[in-house]
């Protein structure tokens, strides 16, 4: 308890604290952001609530480590994970989320986390269970009085490749027309069979996309934190709670609840301890869908 | 009996020639030893297949340069160790079930201990239940040591020393500063799992003894990449030492943030260096740090067998080649360790029976390349300190104990 109220006193006692905790929360919650992304559409728009999420995010990290290990520059190295990870995501449809999709929920969550579990081993038989991270060697910003805020460049490359290409999804989802189509699917699958709209081939591509930004989120996060096998379902739990915040396909939503919630996490982290981090995100799925149950009650909703 | 004395003391003279130098005409001698068959359960796959080779290889290795400097010798017979092994695919309970078998079916009597602490918790309790010794080499967690085992043996530093000698480090330094050790503030953060929490008991019980005061206490998270939060306490509070452990990951994630934040604490000490190869991945960043180790080959430890700690290092890497271009990590050298306690207890109970093995495994006092060996009553060495080395421009110097050191240590670190 002390020491909480320590640590929430130096927070008065030097207010550039609270600045690097918020720089620090938004570099990391563009990734989460990023990595939840393809959740809010493939949740939006197959209804498949994907626990393979952060297995995903690992695979595409692994992709690029992989490529920078033979000398390829990592930068290269975060459109081979998209690409890889796009085929990897369609055969995963193919094979697996195809049978599913039509199914009840615990069906597709049984197999997503089957596949996370999957997902994890197979990389941790290719790779071995050690940490891996890519050094671009890039310098660090030192802003502030008395340089006390750092921002390590590759963390701010990192930060805008992931803000573009969010931003990118985004204009693809509103101007194009296999974005129109996809969301034609999400609003009513069936009225957009009946109109001509390929659902299976949305689906196929919705589930692909999905996989491809999560490959870069992966791509870009080891060139700027570290990656291990089982370090999936760290950004699992934070796809949930970012989606669930956001609401399904939600995309700009997306991008505001991830910042938030790295700030918030850094936060948490600060105050009440580097071990209660991720404790603060799952409280914050609670608190999301206990407001969530509320704003239902007062809008009467009918469940389906 | 009095024929049977003499042959005794004939092949005893022939074991102490050979042992004196005569090695190279052994080799007819060689084969007339019996073999003492030893058994061990390994993990040979899963996630400890890594380290679980690197100890049966030490197991290999130390049983081929035994038998080139003349074999046991009990009660003037000579023998050869071999081993059975099995593959206990890093998983407890299958460690467990092949130790009953090794038992037994393949009736074992003195077993080598399996890779990591997990499994040799698994196999203990069926060595015991059946009263065969086990010297293990691989199973540093403390909590194995209060269990009143009699049967188990350990050669290597128990984890709560891992980073204690960190500490004793900088109350040294402090007072070479002429500064009264009290004034050091540690912080700590460690991940939240048993062997993590030995190194900070340890380190908290040395830092109580020189009234250090202990300003950040952290747990990290299992599934940790992002340390940020801690490292801004760090900068704010400015600590003279930091301690991290959290495995590889830990290792990893702290020296690449140290670095990226600028963190300049005078003393920063780690584990899992070389696991998580902090200075291929992270070069500049990691220079200075300290970490620990069990062992290390530039140590001025020797004996008769393995010679000293660096003509080991050699000579292993000439028996396994595909070590060349690597250091032979400690976990090879303290399983050769657990081999030569074996050798040195057979012949000092001078018979096989299993119960004089364990009696005289108990009261062993041995120098070895790996450090000296003496068990406490609950069978952890406690004559051994733990290793601490500096990475200076990159490279491994041992800095700690300091009677042993080869480097002298850069302090404060930048």
């Amino acid at each position: 308890m002390d020491q909480i109220i320590g640590n929430i006193g130096l927070l008065f006692e030097f207010p550039v604290v609270n600045l690097k905790i918020i720089i620090d929360g938004i570099m990391i919650g563009a990734l989460f952001a990023l990595s939840a992304y393809g959740l809010a559409l493939v949740w939006g728009v197959m209804n498949v609530k994907n626990l393979a999420q952060g297995d995903f995010v690992i695979a595409g990290g692994y992709v690029a480590w992989s490529m920078a290990n033979v000398g390829i520059h990592p930068f290269i190295g975060i459109p081979a994970a998209f690409v890889v990870m796009w085929g990897i995501g369609w055969l995963t449809y193919k094979l697996v989320i195809k049978r599913v999709i039509e199914r009840d929920l615990f069906t597709s969550l049984l197999a997503t986390f089957g596949l996370a579990i999957m997902f994890a081993q197979i990389l941790n038989l290719m790779f071995g269970s050690d940490t891996q991270s890519i050094d671009l060697g890039y310098a660090t910003l030192h802003l502030g009085p008395g340089g006390f805020i750092d921002v390590p460049i590759s963390k701010l490359i990192g930060v805008v490749v992931a803000l573009s290409l969010a931003f990118g999804v985004i204009l693809f989802m509103k101007r194009s027309r296999m974005g129109q189509a996809i969301r034609a699917t999400a609003q009513d699958a069936r009225a957009a069979r009946v109109l001509g709209i390929d659902t299976d081939k949305v689906y196929a591509f919705t589930f692909s996309l999905n996989s491809a930004i999560c490959g870069a989120a992966g791509a870009i996060i080891v060139m700027a934190w570290v990656i291990q096998p089982f370090y999936g379902i760290t950004y699992s739990v934070r796809a949930f709670v970012i989606v669930t915040a956001a609401g399904l396909g939600n995309l700009p939503g997306v991008i505001a609840a991830g910042l938030g919630i790295g700030a918030l996490e850094q936060y948490g982290a600060h105050i009440f301890g580097i071990g209660y981090q991720q404790a603060i995100a799952v409280l914050l799925l609670l608190l999301v869908l206990f407001i969530r149950l509320l704003q239902q009650r007062r809008n009467r909703q009918v469940l389906q | 009996m009095g024929i049977f004395k003499t042959v005794g003391i004939s092949l005893a003279a022939t074991g102490a020639l050979l042992a004196s130098g005569l090695v190279t005409a052994s080799p007819a001698m060689a084969e007339e030893c019996e073999t003492i068959t030893l058994g061990a359960a390994i993990s040979l796959t899963g996630k400890y297949a890594t380290n679980g080779v690197h100890a049966k290889n030490g197991y290999e290795y130390a049983f081929q340069k035994i038998k080139d400097n003349g074999g046991i010798m009990v009660a003037g017979k000579c023998y050869n160790f071999s081993a059975i092994y099995y593959d206990d695919e890093s998983k407890g309970d299958r460690g467990a079930t092949l130790a009953e078998r090794l038992i037994n079916q393949d009736n074992i009597q003195y077993m080598l201990g399996p890779y990591s602490s997990g499994l040799t918790k698994a196999i203990a309790p069926v060595t015991e239940q059946y009263k065969i010794p086990m010297v293990e080499a691989e199973g540093a967690s403390r909590s194995l040591f209060n269990k009143g085992y009699k049967y188990l043996f350990a050669v290597l530093s128990t984890s709560e020393q891992y980073l204690a000698s960190a500490i004793t480090l900088a109350a040294e330094q402090a007072e070479k500063e002429g500064k009264d050790p009290k004034s050091v503030r540690v912080a700590i953060a460690v991940e939240n799992d048993p062997f993590s929490l030995d190194i900070r008991a340890g380190v908290q019980e040395d830092a109580k003894k020189y009234g250090m005061q202990v300003i950040l206490d952290e747990k990290l998270p299992r599934d940790l990449s992002d340390m940020s939060a801690i490292l801004t306490k760090v900068k704010l509070l400015k600590p003279d030492v930091l301690i991290v452990s959290g495995h590889s990951k830990g290792a990893a994630t702290a020296v690449r943030q140290i670095g990226e934040q600028g963190i300049s604490v005078p003393m920063i000490a780690v584990t899992h260096c070389e696991a998580a190869d902090v200075v291929g991945n992270f070069g500049d960043a990691a220079n200075d740090i300290l970490c620990s180790t069990q062992w290390a080959e530039t140590l001025s430890y020797e004996d008769p067998i393995f010679g000293t700690a660096a003509e080991y290092e050699v000579g292993f890497k000439e028996a396994f080649p595909e070590y060349t271009d690597k250091t032979v990590p400690y976990q090879t050298a303290q399983a050769s360790a657990a081999v030569y306690v074996f050798k040195d207890a057979f012949e000092r109970a001078g018979t096989l029976d299993k119960e004089a093995v364990r009696d005289a495994i108990s009261e062993t006092d041995l120098a070895t390349f790996y450090g000296q060996i003496r068990f406490s009553e609950a069978g952890n060495n406690i004559a051994k300190p733990m290793v601490l080395r500096q990475i200076q421009d990159g490279k491994y110097n041992v800095v700690a104990p300091s009677e042993f050191a080869s480097h002298k240590l850069n302090w404060p670190r930048n």
